[in-house]
């Protein structure tokens, strides 16, 4: 199994560890709902060394990447960081990712662990039309500082000043990159630095009063603001259109690829939505719990758990475009209710769901 | 290596017994169970006066991560069902053996409880996963 560089610091911090795409990870170091609850009202961190950056340096960088991904690089200012998914020429989603621009010919992107080879192979096939080159930082160390307090809890330990750093724009020098982005609903910044310097400053953060959090916290949190996990809320069978995506996909311009595909389904009408659900009363949902409304629309979970900070069960389901409320949801020999509710469901510290 | 009483029998699916001074038996499920489940988030313990047959699904145990069936240990009928679990679902992580157990069982006549394991049995069973 592949090993990030801070393995032995997981196992240090008792990590109860999992194989998460070929990766031997920490899913929790105790109580996922401690970790949850810590990001949400002080600083969590994850190891999220096992993602994939890769540097695209070149004349044409820009239009590499106006090509390959369905948002605009092109309004990105210098250093502003971007979502973009990256579609195929069906339009279906091969990845979801954080674009950062550096400079007019210099990018940095960030893809998921999961979906690295077929990226880099995507990459790959799709730049040799261009004057761009590609370069994967394999060895390079991440770091997910997140909560109300990750970013006064970290500055001491780094010498990049945040004092100026925007949400969604990043500051680095030559040793530590980081980026004010993140997969949680709350502040914080995801942290590139050299393997060598990974652990010493996981150690430092943990000194700080930083909390380890593993994988479990981390796919709570991201589904309570909202966010969506590739490989279930979106695949190559799904269309930004269809999985509440469409807001990654820039307006007025079909040069990128997958834009045919999106238009033509545009005009044969999108049959599909994502929506937010809530449990009324108790149980949990789960991803592929199937769903129907009165009128008889299906639909199906994409994404759902236990929510720490709401104390409800909520989900992220793809259904007929037409299903409203009331859902039902179909839990084993049981059918309970759910209402529709609007994403996210919790945003810097704070329940959104309507009572 | 987690924490298995002596004086508890014990199924191969992680349920514990507690022979009680009527007969009974009180149900639960044991500390590496809930260890390998994670933090509890939901409990559906089952109906009062309902029988089982062994190994019949009678409940489920919910955490953070995933569903859990619970399943009869024996043959027999529900004579209590622990409803503390409804609101705080966590008993079952802080007191796997006390505070968190789950239900009281009748035993059926001429039930069989052979298939039950001594602690130092369940012990070598949890050694080998």
């Amino acid at each position: 199994m592949k090993k990030t560089v801070l393995n032995e610091a997981h196992r240090k911090a008792g990590a109860k560890m999992v194989d998460f795409g070929g990766w031997d990870m920490p899913i929790n170091y105790g109580s996922q709902i401690e970790e949850h609850h810590a990001v949400r009202g002080d600083a969590g961190m994850f190891d999220v060394s096992h993602m994939t950056v890769v540097d695209i340096k070149g004349n044409e960088a820009t239009d590499f990447l106006y090509r390959l991904l369905a948002n605009d690089v092109k309004k990105l200012n210098t250093n502003q960081a971007m979502y973009s998914t990256m579609l195929n020429e069906q339009g279906g989603v091969i990845d979801d990712l954080i674009v950062y621009k550096l400079s007019d010919t210099d990018y940095r992107v960030v893809v998921n662990a999961g979906t690295r080879d077929k990226d880099i192979a995507w990459f790959e096939k799709q730049i040799a039309a261009f004057d761009a080159t590609m370069t994967e930082q394999a060895d390079a160390a991440m770091i997910a500082v997140q909560g109300p307090n990750a970013i006064a809890k970290l500055q001491p330990l780094i010498d990049v000043d945040l004092s100026e750093t925007k949400r969604f724009y990043a500051s680095y020098n030559d040793d530590t990159f980081v980026g004010r982005t993140g997969y949680t609903g709350e502040d914080g910044v995801e942290i590139i630095v050299s393997p060598d310097a990974a652990e010493p400053l996981w150690d430092r953060l943990i000194e700080a009063g930083v909390k380890p959090c593993g994988l479990g916290a981390r796919d709570t949190l991201r589904l309570e603001a909202g966010m969506h996990l590739y490989g279930q809320d979106m695949n190559e069978d799904i269309t930004p259109l269809e999985c509440g995506l469409a807001w990654t996909i820039r307006k007025d311009d079909d040069s990128f690829i997958g834009a045919d595909a999106l238009n033509a389904l545009k005009s044969a009408g999108v049959t599909k939505k994502l929506i937010g659900l809530v449990l009324e009363g108790r149980g949990v949902l789960r991803h592929d719990q199937t769903l129907n409304d009165e009128a008889g629309h299906q639909g199906i979970i994409t994404s759902g758990g236990f929510s720490p900070s709401t104390e409800r069960a909520i989900a992220m389901a793809v259904v007929d475009k037409n299903m409203t409320d009331p859902v039902s949801v179909a839990i084993r020999k049981k059918t309970l209710p759910c209402r529709v509710v609007k994403l996210p469901f919790v945003r810097n510290g704070k329940s959104l769901i309507e009572e | 290596m987690s924490y298995v009483p002596d004086n508890l029998l014990y199924t191969a699916s992680h349920e514990w017994l507690e022979k009680l001074d009527n007969g009974n038996y009180k149900v639960g499920i044991t500390e590496y169970a809930q260890e390998q489940l994670g933090d509890i988030v939901f409990v559906e313990t089952p109906e009062v006066d309902e029988s089982y047959a062994q190994e019949d699904e009678c409940g489920v145990v919910e955490s953070v991560k995933t569903a859990s069936d619970i399943y009869s240990p024996v043959d027999g009928t529900i004579v209590a069902a622990n409803e503390s679990l409804e609101d705080t679902p966590e008993l079952i992580n802080d007191s796997p053996y006390d505070d968190g157990w789950l239900f009281e069982i009748e035993v059926a006549d001429g039930a069989d409880l052979g298939h039950l394991l001594s602690a130092e049995d369940y012990r070598n069973s949890i050694e080998e996963d």
